[in-house]
């Protein structure tokens, strides 16, 4: 009965540091996670594979939310606060990026927001449907893949060459032609 | 050549060329890292519950500015809870800590006027109404000082995910402190004009 009890004190002893320590480890520092769905193929979930990928969500990258252009990142999905989705950051604040299926053509994102973009058009639903989204939503940088083996790498950050965002003269140019609208989110 | 726990030489032995002195020194030296190593370790683990408590219970929020007058002022401490957050039993009324859409590194202090589903007045008070609906996983977060308050009436919706934690308390000052009190005289009836909580609404 003695070391039964002092069995289960030192257990919960040991359960009250484990948890918060791991814890507060798992919100500064990143986590693990798998991918789930086809909305950034072919960078994620390749077609010809059944399992899905396993990528290492690096929190500590965005502790003051500084990302940059090209970037994969977690967020919590604007729509629904206990989705989280995995899209790449196209344009920052203050970019004005040339929209593929939102209700404006041109849009400038407005400050605090950014514009997500998953890579696989017409399969995901990102920036193109909710529009540019608050950075605050952001809750990770995707820094590896971890899973499977063979495609373990680091993620660079990539911006295709038709989503980049628009040069000065070409947003003077549509500015001119009142083409370029400010989303009020 | 070996030395009792003071560092006194028990037995001198051939070739044994250190000093007693040394030795105690070094041994000094072991258990002072040894305490500190214990005290960082006690200090991250408290460090730790902190963090979790701040994060996933309970919060003090000291808050600036004139949105919420006269309901919070600057300067007051409020404390707030993250379980209502967590369960999503936040409702119309209820005054909550959010990031700024506008700026991440920044929290604002609103009250809720509208949720998901819920009809709101863009504009209340002035002769043409102008009305929206609060679109899917959104709340509208509307100051109580509402002439001097930016809100969901220049930024627009809010993504509940952006929401922290809801207001339970104000600790300070001592003379107004307790349970919050609440929205200004007509200011959720004129703001809400329709409610069917719980609709989807798309943008």
């Amino acid at each position: 009965m003695q070391a039964a009890r002092r069995y289960f004190k030192s257990f919960a002893s040991g359960f009250v540091v484990a948890v918060p320590v791991t814890v507060t480890f798992l919100d500064y520092v990143g986590y693990v996670a798998r991918v789930e769905g086809a909305s950034m193929q072919p960078f994620l979930n390749p077609e010809d594979r059944s399992f899905n990928d396993v990528v290492l969500l690096n929190r500590w990258s965005v502790r003051n939310f500084k990302v940059n252009r090209g970037d994969v990142v977690s967020l919590a999905s604007p729509r629904d606060p206990e989705q989280r989705i995995i899209k790449r950051v196209i344009a920052l604040e203050g970019d004005t990026v040339k929209t593929r299926t939102y209700k404006n053509r041109y849009v400038r994102v407005p400050s605090g927001h950014f514009w997500v973009e998953g890579d696989n058009f017409g399969h995901s639903l990102d920036s193109n449907f909710f529009g540019p989204v608050s950075v605050g939503l952001m809750h990770a940088r995707a820094s590896h893949i971890l899973w499977p083996p063979q495609r373990w790498q680091r993620i660079k950050p990539f911006l295709p060459d038709d989503r980049r965002p628009l040069d000065k003269d070409t947003i003077a140019h549509l500015e001119e032609q009142g083409a370029v609208s400010i989303p009020n989110t | 050549c070996s030395t009792d726990r003071h560092g006194r030489q028990i037995a001198a032995s051939p070739g044994c060329t250190v000093s007693p002195v040394i030795r105690m020194f070094f041994s000094r030296l072991r258990s002072a890292v040894w305490k500190a190593a214990a005290v960082v370790g006690y200090a991250v683990q408290y460090g730790c519950i902190a963090h979790c408590t701040l994060e996933y219970a309970a919060d003090f929020i000291v808050c600036s500015g004139p949105s919420m007058e006269p309901t919070i002022h600057t300067q007051d401490i409020l404390i707030t809870e993250k379980f209502s957050i967590m369960l999503k039993t936040v409702e119309v009324g209820d005054v909550v800590i959010a990031r700024s859409p506008t700026n991440p590194n920044i929290f604002i202090c609103k009250r809720v006027a509208g949720m998901e589903g819920d009809k709101v007045c863009l504009n209340p008070g002035s002769f043409i109404k102008k009305y929206r609906w609060v679109p899917r996983g959104h709340v509208w977060l509307v100051g109580d000082n509402m002439g001097n308050s930016s809100d969901s009436r220049i930024y627009g919706p809010v993504p509940y995910a952006l929401l922290r934690s809801k207001v339970l308390y104000k600790v300070w000052p001592p003379g107004d402190s307790g349970s919050l009190r609440g929205p200004p005289q007509g200011m959720l009836p004129g703001l809400r004009t329709m409610g069917d909580t719980g609709r989807s609404q798309d943008r």
